[in-house]
Parts: C-alpha cells; structure tokens; sequence
C-alpha cells in the first residue's frame, strides 16, 4: 500500500497547490488577510506533501519495492544504498518529483524567510509559486506518476544506469534544479509586481537576493555537471555544447544577465521593463530547458526516454507562463517607464553593456541549439550544429564581456569618471597581456591558438582589476561591504574560469596508445608507466582495473588507477579515470579496451589549467553568497540605502 | 536476458547513452605531426551518426571506429579536408558535420552572432544617448521611492 | 504601445515550431534521430564482396543491373534484425524481386546459422567485414533497407525493423506489381 501513499501525497499536494494560488492570487486581490494567512499554510502543506510522496519513492528504491515500475526500471538488488537514493532522480518521472520537491522548497523559504515583505506582496508571489506548482504536479500526476505499479513485481530490477552511479551525479541534478527551479522565485517576483502595477527600488532589494540564491546554485549545478562530465565520461572534455547543457546555460546567462539589470533598478530605479523582461525570460529558458530535455524534439546525450504526448503538455505549460506572463508584461510595461538621465560613461551604461552582450550570448545558444529543429521541421534537411560553432560564435559577446567587466567594475553611478582609474586600469591590461605572453612562451614554449595571450591576458587583468578596490580598502583598513566584497570574489571567479579555459583549450595533448605490463609513453615531459592490470569485482559490476605510474626526469609524480566497469545487468561499460591534481595540471589516464596479447588502449592526457574552469565556478558562488550576506537584505523592509555622492554608491556598488 | 516489460523501458533509455564511454583510438598516429593534427581536427569535427551527439573522435561506437579508419586513410592518400567532408556528406548529408557548411540554409546561423550583437548593443547605444540628455541628478525620489 | 507585445508574440512563434515538431514527431512524418539519406535519387553505390555461403564466391553488384531490387543491411548481433526478420521472408518471397543481404561486420558462421534456423529471405547475401560499403551505402545502424529502381537509383530507404505495414506503404508503390 505504500506506493499508493505516495500517489495519494501528490494528489492532495496538487489539490493544495491549487488553493495556495487561489487563495495566494485571489486573496491578495481582494486584501483579505484570512486568505492570505492560508495562502502560507498551504504553501508549507503543499512542501510537506510532496516531501512525503518524495519519501515514500526513496523508502521504495531502498527496500527494492520492484511492485513500482520506476524503481523496478532504476534500481537493482546489488545497486549500493547511495546510488538507490540518488536513482530517486536517475530518470524522467523521479526527477520531475525533485523539481516539483525543490518547487516547493523554495516557496516554503520565501513564505518563512520574508517575513519583512508586505502581506499582500508576498501572498502574490506565493500564489504565483502555487501556479506554478499546480501545473507540474499536474504534468507528475497526469502524465508521469512515479508511482505506478509493476505487477507481477519482478525479482530484481533493470539497474540505474551505470553512468549515472557516481557521487558527483548524486549531488550534481538537485543542485543544478535549485537553480534552474530557483529562477521562479524571480519569476513569482516579476508577476506579483507586475499584478499590483507597483515597482519600487524596495521591489529590487526584496528580488535580488533571491535571484542571487538560485544563480548560485545553478551556476554550482552546471560546475558539478561539467566536473562529472570530465572525469566519467572518460574523454576528458568539459562542456559538449549539448542541448542539454545548452538548456542549462542559457538560464544561468539569462539570470547573470537580471542580477546587474537588478542592480541599476534598485540603485536608481531604472530598466524597470527590462528586469522585468529579464525575470520572465531566465525563467522561460528553465522551462525550455525542461521542454527540450524531456519531449524528444532534440537528440541529446543526456535526454530522457521520450515521449511527446508528455512533451505536448510541457508545451502547454511553456506557453501558459510564458505567453501569458509576457502578455501581462505588454499591458503593465508602459506604465512602469521610469525617467532618469545617467552620463554616456557610467555605471547604468556598464550594466546595460553587459546585458546586451549577456542577451546577445544566450541569444546565440538557444539559435544554434534549435536551429537544426526549425530546418528538420520544415523539411529543410538535416544539419548538425555543434562545438565548432558554438566555440567561434559565443566569443564574439564574451570577449568584449571580459575587457568591459574589468573596467566596469570601477565605474559609479550616473557618471563615471576615470581621471584617477584609467591609468591603473591600463597597466593591470598591459601588465595582464604581458604576464600571458610569458605564461604562453615560458610555461608551454609556444604561442597557441590565435586568442591564446588574449584569454590569459584578460583573465589576468580581470583577476587584478577585482581585487584592487578591496586590497585598497584593506589597505587603508576600511570596511568591506559584503556586497562589493561579493562582486569582486564573482568576477575574479570569471577571471579565472577564464584562465582555466584558455589554458586547457590551448595547451591540452591527448594520446591514445596500446600498452602493456611494462610499457611506457610521454605526454607533455610525464612518462606514463603501465605497471599492471588485475580484475575487480564491484557491487553490481567487474571491472578491470590498470595501475599506471607516472615519472618525470625520472622523479615520481603519481601512481594512478582507472577502471573500465562492465555492469551486469545493463552491460554497458563506464571508464574511470585515474587523475592527477596539480595546481597546474592534471594528468589524465583511462582505459580502453583489451586489444590481445596482454595490451590494452589508454588515453592519455595532459590538461594544463584545467581546475581553474570549476574553481571560477565556485568563487563566482561564493561571491554570491558573500553578497547575499550584505546587511540591506537582513530584516525585510530596510530602510533605502541613499548614496550621498557618487563615492559611497561605489563602495557599496556592485555589478 | 531481461525480463521484457523491464528491458523495453531499459532499451528506450538506453538509447540516449550508448557508448558514452569514451572510444580510446589507439591506431598509430601519424609520423607527421601535421597529419596528425588534421586528423584529429576532423574526426573531432564529425558527428557520430550512431550515438549522436558524439563525434567520431569521441564515440565507442563501431561505426564510428569505421569512419576514423575512412578518414585515417583518406588523410594518409593525400586527400584534402574537403575532399573528405564531401566523401561523408555525400554518403550522410550535412548531419554529418558539427561545423555546419555555410549555404541558404545556415547563412542566418552564421550571420546571427554579427547580427545579435549589433542589435542588441544598438539599443543600448541608442538608450544610452537617450538617457544622457534627461537630467541626470533630479531624480533621487526614484531611489526612494 | 504594440512593442510590448514583441517578446509575447516571439515565444507564440517559438512555441509554434515546438508545436509543429511534436505534431510532426507523433504522427511518425518527423523523427529527430533519422538521418534522411543523401543517395536518394542518385545511382546506388556498387560493390564486390563475398558471399556469407561460399566466402570463396565473390558477388558483383553489377549483375543486377536493369532490374529493381531490395538491399538489406542486417547482423547476427542486432536484435531489431531478429525482429523484422519473420516479417522480411514474407516481403520478399511476395515481393518477387532479388532481396540482396549485406551481413555487416559480422561473423560467417553465426550468420551462416542464423539464416539456416530462422530462414534465408536473401537471393544473395554478402559478408561486409569491414563495413565499407555500409559506408558507402550511408548505413549509421541496422537493419536498413534500400530500395534500387531498375535505372540503378536508389528510390526508399528504410531504417529500423521492416514491417509488411511499412513495406506497403513505403515500398511496395515503387514495385512492379505493387509487390
């Protein structure tokens, strides 16, 4: 009977949904403060509801409840206790109770943690949230129940697929979810803003935060996901342009693009259109993203089995919130024009800059990523639109985003002057470019690709840049407000992730060689030793394991393994990696195939700076993070910050 | 092998990964480095038409270690990197390519980076010229509003 | 005043072309993982290789010039073979036309077995070892079928299991005969 309990949750949950946006959307509108306290209630009821159904599916994959198809389809007898857990996710209908789990997640923080905004406010925002929740638990139960039975229950289970079983996977889609769900919080921002026709600079201060939690999280998601990519997929690579990554991305672009765009609204009550325009789109792109991942219109390594009755109704769902949400937009922006003069070169010009480029760049992936679609659709044939393309077109943005960032940074508010920054900035630029023709000659002996010394160059001026106003301040023991603190730890985060691409992109050797007991090969001045290979027998797998040491001048660097796993039931093979970490490379070794007499197929690489893509990942969360501690987001309503010169917006400036 | 209402959802979902583990090509390289380094250039630029979303270069797939062994032969006659994309397109169409060739029907994908880029800071600039002619310090009871 | 409706009406547009690709994908006119073969319409590949019975006979395509005939590609170690394989004897003894097997990358005897249990559909069925000419052919998985008009083209081509359903409705009206 447990699984029914399960589907009972989600259907309460749904019903619960349903009255937290009424009473949220109707009781807001009517002022009515009985259903506004409800519009709460229900909004922790819906949260512990789904919770339950969410439980009640993890309490099945762990004591192999194979009378549910989904576990009986993801799990296996021999499958190890945190991969069952992490199989609550591995497939289509389980992850779409996470998102509807991480759904109500957010909007039980919004209802507990904002307790400083306006009732009325915050019950709209939280009837929104409810909307949202009624259509995907409607898509869950309607079209995807995890809980529908298998009978007669098999005696064993079809196993999660293999290369989801890794602790990086584990941890990296409820991550990647709280950002790519968090993006409705925003969204939920926008519509309740847009529903009163009020938009006020405390409007901004209640978004941000929020904003910034899920960008956050979501740009620690597709870290994760790119760091997993790099090590199971045994090839070594770090971003596929795949659709789904590209589904991924183009939030996260749309999301960085609203958090500057918030900046100027809140600071001078400008671009209110825009941001709002900016909160819609960032959350159309996460639901695009769920679109494309689960209906099957795209082909993707990572899609789910497809299905179009059910890509039918995310559609409907797409265009419910989206058309309906930017048609609201189109009746309520004319009257939110807001007027204010800023100099050609100041702070509001920077973020607007950086919008455009940001727009323009998720703008150039969601083309190449549907553009075969509109040509397949239309009988125009079939074309690829891959890496290649992308790499070229997505710095034609992003490169200029890296010299404006570094000299927006110091920018103020309505007019910037650069009397007294322009000079440093020049030197940290040359200094910067300087520093990347030395790293390219001295530390790897060649020039390159063509954007070689550029990359290291503006990565390198990027990272000073950022941290010369809180070294000055440090300096001069002035306090560091957290939210300019947390601008500079973000941008040097894209400093280096900048660094880190240049370099691996650049520098990177790959050999694939046969080797056995006693061979050697060299990459990049490292000799790569087989020693020995032994089979290995894992929970649900076998897998054969090869020892390799690694020597340079004869010194010893590193011994590593890396297995090549045969799963029982699903036959499919993985590779382990055997990784090196250096501070400026890592050495990569993956086993192949037995090729006979005692060889086998390794690949070998060289990746020089490759960390530094998923540390600039984590500073620019942490930048984040540090900025969401800044003291006006404490407490709700705050008083307004009132910059007295153009000085103190600076210092606690950030953008 | 599997029970059969088990492994047909098994199939389905197996589809999307197959050979997602990396194809480690050991064939000998080229002595010429040069050679070498246009094939791995192209085999990284073709789409695996079995796994998709693969290039040759990266896919376990049979099929795949074919046409490495097509292009590898190919590279070592002479041919020109042209004269091998035509040889797969004609046998694969233009699928076959992650560097979709320039023609009617890409000329908006090649042209949007320019095209995007000049829109959007175009609006900027004109906003920007707009907002500089409106009085820049009389409007604090924004900020407070 | 309309300007504001420019972003609504962008997503109605984008959503319509998700709308028309679903449409498209459900009612079997579109699938995003078929590769639509460029040698539609064009002269058929040609190609030597030996016969999966008497490896030491090799077979020429050239003898079925000026006749229409059936090119399938299948394997021993491809299931969805095995499932079209019931439904493809019938075609083709109906079908009346020479049903030529291309065993691709496979191993001689299992084939040799294979056919002999489940029953040999093919007038001649060659061995590709090497998979060249399933390059040749534009083969990306099997089973595939092709079918080649009398002036040498290539008139269908199917990928996936062949059924008589689909054999009806994409082959036959190009048979002599409506097969």
């Amino acid at each position: 009977m447990i699984p029914e309990i399960g589907t009972l949750a989600l259907l309460i949950a749904l019903v619960l949904a349903v009255l937290q946006s009424v009473f949220g959307l109707v009781g807001a509108h009517r002022n009515d403060a009985v259903w506004m306290r409800a519009t709460s209630s229900s909004t922790v009821a819906v949260f512990l509801f789904v919770l339950l159904a969410f439980i009640v599916l993890a309490y099945g994959f762990v004591v192999h409840d194979y009378s549910i198809e989904y576990v009986a389809h993801n799990s296996n007898n021999e499958l190890p206790l945190i991969y069952r857990i992490a199989a609550v996710w591995g497939a289509h209908e389980g992850s779409l109770l996470l998102w509807v789990l991480i759904l109500s997640t957010w909007a039980l923080l919004v209802s507990r943690l904002s307790k400083g905004l306006p009732d009325v406010f915050r019950t709209r925002v939280l009837g929104t949230l409810g909307l949202v929740g009624v259509g995907f638990l409607a898509f869950t139960t309607l079209t995807s129940s995890p809980f529908t039975r298998l009978l007669p229950a098999p005696l064993d289970g079809a196993d999660l697929n293999p290369i989801l079983q890794d602790p990086a996977l584990a941890a990296h889609p409820p991550m990647l979810y709280m950002g790519y769900v968090g993006t409705s919080v925003a969204f939920a921002f926008a519509v309740a803003a847009m529903l009163s026709g009020r938009m006020d600079a405390s409007w901004s201060r209640w978004t941000r935060p929020w904003t910034v939690a899920a960008w956050m999280c979501l740009t620690l998601g597709i870290s994760l996901g790119s760091w997993w990519a790099y090590y199971v997929l045994g090839w070594g690579g770090w971003w596929f342009w795949d659709p789904v990554e590209n589904a991924s991305f183009m939030p996260w672009l749309a999301s960085t693009a609203l958090i500057h765009s918030l900046a100027v609204t809140e600071k001078r009550g400008l671009f209110r259109n825009w941001t709002l325009l900016l909160a819609i789109f960032a959350f159309s792109l996460s639901l695009l993203g769920t679109f494309l991942v689960r209906s099957g219109v795209l082909v993707s390594v990572h899609s789910f089995a497809a299905d179009p009755s059910r890509g039918l109704f995310v559609l409907g769902l797409l265009l419910f919130f989206i058309v309906g949400s930017l048609t609201l937009y189109a009746i309520r922006a004319p009257s939110l024009q807001s007027e204010g003069g800023f100099a050609p070169v100041s702070r509001e010009s920077f973020l607007l800059l950086n919008n455009a480029l940001l727009v323009a760049a998720a703008g150039l992936i969601l083309l190449g990523t549907l553009w075969p679609l509109v040509m397949d659709s239309f009988n125009l044939g079939k074309i690829s639109v891959g890496p290649p393309y992308f790499n070229t077109v997505f710095l034609v943005p992003t490169l200029p985003l890296v010299a404006l960032v570094g000299v927006g940074m110091h920018s103020t508010w309505k007019r910037a002057s650069y009397a007294s920054k322009g000079r440093p900035l020049a030197l940290m630029a040359i200094i910067g470019l300087v520093l990347g023709a030395l790293v390219a000659f001295v530390c790897y002996g060649r020039y390159g690709l063509p954007l070689t010394i550029i990359g290291f160059g503006g990565g390198f001026f990027l990272m000073a840049s950022a941290l010369w106003q809180p070294l000055a301040r440090l300096v001069r023991r002035q306090a560091q407000p957290r939210a300019a603190l947390g601008m500079a730890v973000a941008h040097f985060g894209i400093g280096l992730f900048v660094i880190g691409v240049s370099g691996v992109a650049s520098y990177k050797i790959e050999k694939d060689v046969s080797m056995g007991p006693g061979d050697t090969a060299t990459i990049a001045g490292y000799t790569f030793r087989f020693e020995s290979s032994k089979d290995v027998v894992g929970p649900n797998y076998l897998a054969r394991e090869a020892q390799v040491a690694i020597t340079r001048d004869g010194a010893p660097v590193a011994a590593l393994t890396t297995q090549k796993r045969q799963f029982k039931i699903q036959n499919n093979p993985t590779t382990h990696a055997g990784i090196d970490v250096a501070w400026n490379r890592d050495l990569f070794v993956a086993l192949g195939d037995e090729l006979g007499a005692g060889k086998w197929s390794l690949r070998l690489q060289y990746k020089p700076l490759v960390r530094y893509i998923w540390l600039g990942g984590v500073f620019c969360a942490l930048g984040g993070l540090i900025a969401i501690l800044d003291r006006r987001y404490r407490g709700g309503i705050v008083e307004p910050v009132h910059p007295t010169d153009t000085e103190t917006a600076a210092a606690t400036g950030e953008g | 092998m599997m029970k059969s209402p088990v492994s047909a959802v098994a199939t389905a979902l197996l589809i999307g990964w197959v050979g997602t583990a990396g194809a480690i090509d050991p064939s000998a390289a080229f002595a010429d480095p040069a050679l070498q380094a246009r094939y791995e250039h192209l085999t990284n630029e073709l789409r695996c038409l079995v796994c998709q979303n693969q290039t040759i270069a990266d896919s376990n797939a049979s099929l795949a270690g074919d046409l490495r062994r097509e292009v590898r032969e190919m590279i070592a006659r002479g041919d020109t990197e042209a004269q091998i994309k035509d040889f797969l397109t004609a046998r694969y169409g233009d699928f076959v390519l992650y560097d979709p060739p320039l023609s009617a029907r890409t000329l908006f994908l090649w042209a949007a980076p320019g095209l995007f880029v000049l829109l959007t800071v175009g609006v900027v600039v004109r906003t920007v010229i707009r907002r500089a002619r409106q009085p820049i310090d009389a409007d604090d009871s924004e900020e407070s509003a | 005043m309309w300007r504001y409706f420019t972003p609504a009406i962008a997503f109605l547009l984008l959503g319509a072309l998700f709308a028309v690709a679903l449409v498209r994908i459900e009612n079997g006119t579109m699938d995003p993982r078929a590769i639509k073969s460029p040698l539609l319409g064009k002269a058929a590949p040609t190609f030597v290789l030996p016969t999966v019975t008497e490896p030491s006979r090799p077979f020429d395509s050239a003898v079925l010039k000026g006749h229409p005939y059936v090119i399938n590609v299948w394997g021993t170690w491809c299931p969805a073979c095995r499932e079209e394989h019931s439904a493809l004897l019938v075609i083709a003894r109906r079908a009346g036309i020479p049903f030529i097997g291309i065993d691709w990358k496979d191993d001689r005897q299992q084939a040799q077995q294979y056919l002999g249990q489940l029953g040999n559909p093919y007038t001649e069925t060659v061995a590709d070892d090497e998979g060249r000419v399933a390059i040749d052919w534009g083969v990306y998985g099997a089973p595939e079928t092709f079918l080649v008009g009398a002036d040498g083209q290539v008139l269908v081509k199917f990928a996936g299991a062949l059924t008589e359903a689909i054999w009806a409705e994409k082959f036959a009206p190009f048979v002599q005969g409506g097969g």
